[in-house]
């Protein structure tokens, strides 16, 4: 692996992170399935449930029409109080790059804003990826969201 | 009714704990004043009749337990507990509490106790099954200090629980005047646990806690409430996806507490839901990928739907083929935590335990049909906040606390505040 090719890596995941952020803090939600391959893996899980590898998370899908699903379900159906969330993400962290892909372990932050204007450190925690190229860019393979906290506040329709 | 209401009113006393309340409004259960949800005298005598008082409290599975030293922490109300099982393969609980100073025996969610558990503060020690064992410098340093010759380890130590278990599930009480958990629980209820459960070794695929921003008995009623089912959860209806014709009811047992609320279908039905005729929709919204709901059979009953509640904090849920139990944990007046236990079963094969986690997405704090009951306790909790004097309406499908065919009624929100008000003299 060259240091360039790895370079090259780090920066395309760091400009599709970015870009995943955006596109849910702005609620542009519709743009989310995107950022992944289907067949994919999108799992919210907590630290204690993957550490004894529990297979179920809080949210499961394995396809992008299930991510998709998710969203329609959103804006059509789920019934909850208006909010926003704020993504901070820090720098990926590179586990590992070969011909399958590029695994990285990304930490973030979620801030969620109630439509009353209170607002909350809803979730921290860190993103394992599978990040696949596509062309110029990069898509998600794999991408689990471990959480830090064994707690969810009230509900989570938003993905994080 | 009068002499009811007199009777209940001389049980209404102040004790230490619990002062005395204010008067339940006219109407019996089918009002219900929001003081109930808001004082921290009301959540004090709880704390005393129902949680130390006379009734069964889920705590674990066995299958947490699985060989001698393993333990899980849990809470009955505000008491903190530690489940474990000892040298003789019997589960115990005790009080997770030091009878020294009183602080937490044990600080983790679960594990392995290799000898028993020893108190960080002092070092006072105990067995499996929460017997005092060890007292650092009982006899004090040097012929200094120690404890007196009159002090007795076995007059020291955490209130101890009765356990009883059913299909797999750990229930236990502080009081020895519960009612022995078979006959708690009645035949109804224990047939429609043994349905789901009854033979079968499950395996944990998920646990969390949802944490709701208001009272714990908002929760118990929202969850006995089959009214609220198809106008809150609009999932299942957006999508059109319940287009078969179900039958069902709505069962009301014990002293009104526990309650079960299912979905049925007919053999020749069931056999249509399981090809994909249900997934079929004229709706605008369509399910992109709605392999979700392509269950199995799992139930020969037809049975699609079953909550399932134990009065007064535990439900057991089959929503298709997802299984969970849930524990509703008071952390006063207007917080409490739910605890979800997603479950998988040992013989499941590959095929199944996917559509268990598939399904999984149906439950829980994101779930497609159960995020909404999340907050909208929450709605309650604010909405009352200005009008503890006033009482909510429990009037659909009457006053009664009887089982019936129809769901839309309130018959087993009305019973469990009729259980409870029993218990708190109310």
């Amino acid at each position: 692996m060259s240091q360039k090719s790895d370079s090259d890596m780090f920066h395309k995941i760091v400009r599709a992170q970015a870009e995943y952020a955006r596109a849910i803090d702005n609620d542009r939600l519709e743009d989310w399935p995107a950022f992944f391959e289907d067949p994919c893996l999108y799992r919210i899980t907590t630290a204690g449930n993957f550490a004894k590898g529990y297979e179920a998370g809080i949210v499961f899908a394995n396809t992008r029409g299930m991510l998709t699903d998710r969203i329609t379900a959103l804006r059509e159906a789920n019934i909850f109080e208006r909010h926003t969330y704020r993504h901070i993400s820090g720098a990926p962290c590179i586990l590992s790059e070969d011909a399958d892909g590029a695994r990285s372990e990304t930490p973030f932050v979620v801030v969620r804003i109630m439509r009353d204007g209170v607002t909350d450190v809803f979730a921290s925690g860190c993103y394992r990826d599978l990040w696949r190229a596509h062309g110029a860019q990069v898509k998600l393979a794999e991408r689990i969201v471990i959480c830090d906290s064994s707690r969810i506040d009230t509900l989570l329709v938003i993905p994080l | 009714m009068r002499a009811r209401g007199e009777e209940r009113n001389e049980m209404n006393v102040a004790t230490e704990a619990s002062p005395i309340l204010p008067a339940w409004p006219d109407g019996g259960v089918t009002r219900v004043p929001y003081w109930i949800f808001q004082r921290d005298d009301v959540y004090a005598r709880e704390q005393e009749r129902v949680f130390q008082g006379k009734s069964w409290f889920y705590l674990c599975l066995e299958a947490d337990l699985p060989e001698a030293g393993s333990f899980r922490t849990t809470f009955v109300g505000d008491t903190p507990v530690v489940v474990v099982r000892d040298n003789d393969g019997e589960i115990c609980a005790f009080e997770n509490r030091c009878a020294h100073r009183g602080a937490l025996l044990c600080l983790d969610e679960d594990g392995k106790a290799k000898q028993g558990f020893t108190c960080v503060y002092h070092g006072w020690s105990y067995d499996l099954k929460g017997n005092l064992n060890g007292v650092a410098f009982l006899k004090g340093l040097k012929g200094q200090g120690g404890m007196p010759s009159t002090f007795k380890m076995a007059d020291h130590g955490p209130r101890k629980l009765r356990i009883a278990t059913i299909f797999g599930l750990v229930f236990g009480t502080f009081s020895d005047e519960t009612p022995p958990l078979d006959d708690w629980l009645g035949e109804t209820i224990i047939s429609r646990i043994a349905r789901v459960l009854e033979g079968r070794k499950p395996v944990v695929l998920a646990r969390y806690t949802q944490t709701l921003p208001n009272n714990w008995k908002l929760y118990m009623e929202n969850v006995k409430d089959s009214y609220h089912a198809s106008i809150l959860h609009l999932f299942f209806t957006t999508f059109e996806l319940n287009r078969l014709n179900y039958k069902g009811g709505l069962i009301v047992e014990g002293g009104g507490g526990h309650h079960v609320s299912f979905n049925q279908l007919d053999r020749a039905q069931l056999d249509k839901a399981y090809s994909d005729q249900n997934l079929r929709s004229d709706s605008n919204y369509k399910l992109k990928d709605p392999s979700m709901l392509q269950g199995f059979n799992e139930f020969p009953d037809g049975i699609t739907l079953q909550i399932l509640t134990v009065f007064p904090t535990f439900v057991l849920q089959q929503i298709q083929n997802s299984v969970a139990v849930r524990q509703i944990v008071p952390r006063g007046p207007e917080r409490s935590d739910l605890n979800w236990t997603i479950l998988g079963f040992e013989d499941d094969t590959p095929e199944q335990r996917l559509v268990r986690v598939k399904q999984a997405n149906l439950v829980g704090a994101a779930g497609f049909i159960s995020m909404e009951d999340g907050c909208v306790g929450g709605f309650v909790q604010r909405g009352v906040a200005g009008a503890p004097h006033l009482p909510s309406v429990l009037e659909m499908g009457g006053s009664s606390t009887q089982s019936s065919e129809s769901r839309v009624s309130e018959a087993a929100i009305r019973g469990f505040w009729q259980q409870y008000r029993d218990l708190m003299g109310l």
